[in-house]
């Protein structure tokens, strides 16, 4: 089986985000005045709980990033060939296992009919047995018991996680500051740096213990059933994490530097270029976001039925659309940051180190790089922040519409949508709902609060 | 003040007309009527002829901005710019490509749309603002704490999720309102009660913890500690001197949606089976009906301009300290 890594576009900019985010987050602690907002940040219980909870997700979303495209050869000579992500392999067999149909959460038994004709060609109506199931337990043993102490067993297993992680953390910290280890574990006990370490560790335990037992559970049975076409929710929900990070990052970088320089120049230069940015701006932000986005997509749809032949495979053409997708939905949302940063630069064009920079002779290009934009980096980061969110539930809205990601892409939006008839059935399937909103709640209510925290911590005007 | 109108009408125009190019260009430059045509018919299996016809029957067959084959006026006249675009301008819709008279069924569906949008912007206004007071009444104490919280998670929850639900369990589990459907008169009361009040909670979250900040800007001022000096209640204070000053950034963000209640809204309409504009553009969507949809972009362009009018007008209202000239 040969096994060689595949990028589409969509995993090569969110790779090239977190790359970024990891440079910017250690340029940024260099510097004590960059530093000194976050530390506020992390001083909260709140934004720390949300912290963890959130690059829990962003790490699902990144391990689910990374493509390999598999070769295998089949008995017959015919070679086959399968992209997968980490997260696949993570889970391996739960992205090939199909069942018939719906089957309830630790369902044995599918959940609907079957009619089956036995060879006597009597037809008789059963519930048939799933495919992926296999015995918890070993004859004589009893259940609970066997539940209890494998709960136990994974409960300290992520509780040495932990501390582990949290030791090793706290070393690499101890050697860039030179002091010895004792000490930075000293400060943080005598509470010196008011870091809520008590909550991080509990969060953290608690986040590790509830993956390890999902995904314990998750090699006996389908733990969260499965959906219409038998495929597991599970699977289904946490692939649907990367869908929901790049809908909320992505969108908001590809408008970012777009954004920026119209904003800042259009302050900053003022005249012609202001009318020229203003009329652009106003005529984008006058049609209605909504109607924006479809009648884009449903030009774009056209587009690629056309020309069929770019694009090989369905996941490829599910990218793409995504890719398409957050474009759009930058298109429709560039427009407030680009008003803001305006407002800003207008203001700090007149004050007395820019004034002064233009007397010593700085050039046009020197002031807005190294004078203004940094100035306004608060408002930026922000405006990210607050845009994820919102973005992220914009995206369940738009599948419904009909114009958000592919049918074939996984997604919280194609969970939710599908659940509308789910719930019409009788008897009512409620599992997906069910997971699709967890999943999406927690993350959605994480990055809510933290960007609360931010806010509080960068926005000179909250006090 | 009438200068200053006549001065904000012109500056819609060009605004106006760089929507209508953007729209003709993504509707027909990035994709020839050809390529339309075949989508509407089906993509495989489909001739040259059948294509050309449908085209005719819709008025797709002209050329882009210069009709060569014409003389005078009708040079200009006969393409699809101006049969498209510029006739929007006179309100002339003209036929959807599933042969309908768009004109008519917008002037059907606005009524039911108002009917769900008119409510839910009051009761919204009116929950909300509450709310925030509220919180604002109690800030720094565990109430405000707690009703923020439930603000934050109320606004973490997708809409489709409070409809999905709200429709199962008050419609289908207590059976207390049909679950979707409309009728004229009074009848529509029954049918329109649970999409306005699923949509004024779906809306709590984000608008109560909006007000609540314009509050608390306000109630630090001068005058507030003014007020209370002169041995004012907090009560009175809240009720007559903050809400009074606060209505300015409220009005801004509320007035200039106001003309976009004629679109409706596209979740509710279409999850609750109403006849409105809502429904009307999702299923242009998915149909994808090129024609509706171009005209709901106008229509929506046009609304939104006016409501930025109406926003200006009505600072005066609130605002004595405002003169538009």
């Amino acid at each position: 089986m040969a096994m060689r890594p595949e990028f589409y576009i969509t995993d090569l900019l969110i790779l090239s985000l977190f790359i970024i985010f990891i440079v910017g987050a250690s340029y940024a602690s260099c510097y004590e005045h960059l530093r000194a907002p976050w530390r506020r940040v992390f001083k909260k219980k709140i934004a720390v709980v949300s912290a963890i909870v959130l690059s829990v997700f962003i790490a699902i979303g990144l391990l689910d990033s990374i493509h390999v495209r598999l070769e295998s050869q089949l008995t017959s000579g015919v070679s086959i060939t399968n992209t997968k992500s980490v997260l696949d392999l993570l889970l391996a067999p739960l992205d090939d296992t199909h069942e018939t149909s719906y089957s309830a959460p630790f369902a044995s038994k599918a959940f609907t009919l079957t009619t089956e004709t036995s060879a006597a060609g009597q037809a008789t109506r059963l519930y048939k047995p799933l495919q992926y199931v296999s015995h918890y337990t070993l004859p004589g043993q009893k259940l609970t018991w066997v539940v209890v102490a494998n709960m136990l067993y994974i409960a300290l297993e992520s509780l040495l996680l932990v501390l582990l992680v949290s030791t090793a953390l706290l070393y690499f910290r101890a050697k860039r500051q030179n002091t010895p280890l004792v000490s930075v574990i000293n400060r943080y006990l005598k509470n010196q740096n008011q870091f809520p370490w008590q909550t991080a560790l509990l969060t953290g335990f608690i986040m590790l213990f509830m993956i390890l037992v999902l995904f314990h559970f998750s090699r006996y049975c389908h733990i969260f059933g499965t959906d219409k076409v038998g495929r597991d929710i599970f699977y289904t929900t946490l692939k649907s994490v990367r869908t929901g990070l790049i809908i909320g990052t992505l969108t908001t970088l590809i408008i970012l530097p777009f954004a920026t320089l119209m904003g800042v120049a259009a302050g900053y230069f003022g005249g012609v270029i202001d009318d020229v940015i203003q009329y652009l701006y106003t005529t984008l932000s006058s049609i209605p976001g909504v109607l924006l986005i479809s009648a884009t997509i449903l030009s774009v749809q056209i587009y690629m039925a056309r020309h069929d032949e770019l694009l090989q495979t369905t996941q490829q053409r599910a990218e793409i659309r995504l890719l398409v997708l957050c474009f759009v939905l930058g298109l429709t949302s560039w427009t407030s940051l680009c008003r803001l940063l305006r407002a800003e630069v207008l203001k700090l064009r007149e004050m007395d180190y820019v004034q002064a920079a233009k007397v010593l002779g700085a050039g046009h290009y020197t002031i807005l790089m190294r004078h203004l934009v940094p100035n306004v980096m608060h408002i930026i980061l922000i405006t990210i922040v607050l845009d994820f969110s919102a973005l992220v539930l914009a995206e369940a809205v738009l599948s419904y519409v009909g114009v958000g990601v592919d049918a074939a892409t996984y997604s919280w939006g194609n969970m939710l949508n599908g659940a509308r008839l789910e719930l019409a059935r009788e008897p009512v399937v409620w599992w997906p709902l069910l997971s699709a909103f967890s999943f999406m709640f927690t993350m959605v209510l994480s990055a809510n609060l933290f960007s609360d925290a931010v806010r509080e911590a960068f926005d000179p005007r909250a006090i | 003040m009438v200068t200053y109108l006549v001065r904000r009408l012109l500056y819609a125009i060009p605004v106006v007309v760089g929507v209508n190019l953007f729209t003709f260009a993504l509707f027909f430059m990035v994709n020839s009527p050809d390529d339309i045509a075949r989508a509407h018919l089906g993509n495989k299996y489909v001739s040259e002829k059948m294509i050309a016809n449908w085209k005719a029957q819709h008025d797709y067959d002209k050329p882009l901005f210069i009709n060569q084959a014409r003389q005078g006026v009708a040079k200009l006249t006969d393409t699809l710019f101006f049969i498209k675009s510029i006739r929007l301008f006179a309100f002339e819709f003209g036929m959807s490509d599933g042969g309908r008279d768009i004109g008519a069924d917008v002037r059907q569906r606005m009524l039911p749309s108002l009917m769900i949008a008119v409510p839910v912007l009051l009761l919204g206004l009116l929950t909300n603002i509450t709310i925030a007071m509220l919180m604002t009444f109690f800030r720094g104490t565990r109430v405000e704490l707690v009703t923020s919280v439930m603000c934050i998670a109320m606004m973490s929850v997708s809409t489709l999720f409070y409809i999905i639900i709200g429709q199962y369990v008050v419609a289908r589990l207590l059976r207390l309102v049909p679950i979707s459907g409309y009728s004229d008169g009074w009848f529509a009361l029954k049918f329109i009660l649970l999409p306005v009040v699923i949509s004024v909670v779906a809306g709590i979250g984000s608008s109560a913890r909006w007000y609540k900040t314009i509050f608390i800007e306000e109630i630090y001022k001068d005058y507030v500690r003014t007020a209370r000096a002169k041995g004012l209640s907090e009560l009175k204070v809240m009720l007559n001197h903050v809400l009074q000053n606060a209505m300015i950034p409220i009005l801004t963000g509320i007035v200039v949606i106001i003309p976009l209640l004629f679109l409706g809204s596209l979740l509710m309409e279409s999850f609750f089976g109403i006849p409105g504009m809502g429904s009307y553009t999702i299923d242009a969507i998915s149909l994808q009906d090129f024609a509706i949809v171009r005209v709901i972009v106008f229509l929506g362009t046009l609304l939104y301009i006016f409501g930025l009018i109406l926003t200006d007008l009505s600072y005066i209202l609130v605002d004595p300290r405002v003169r538009l000239d």
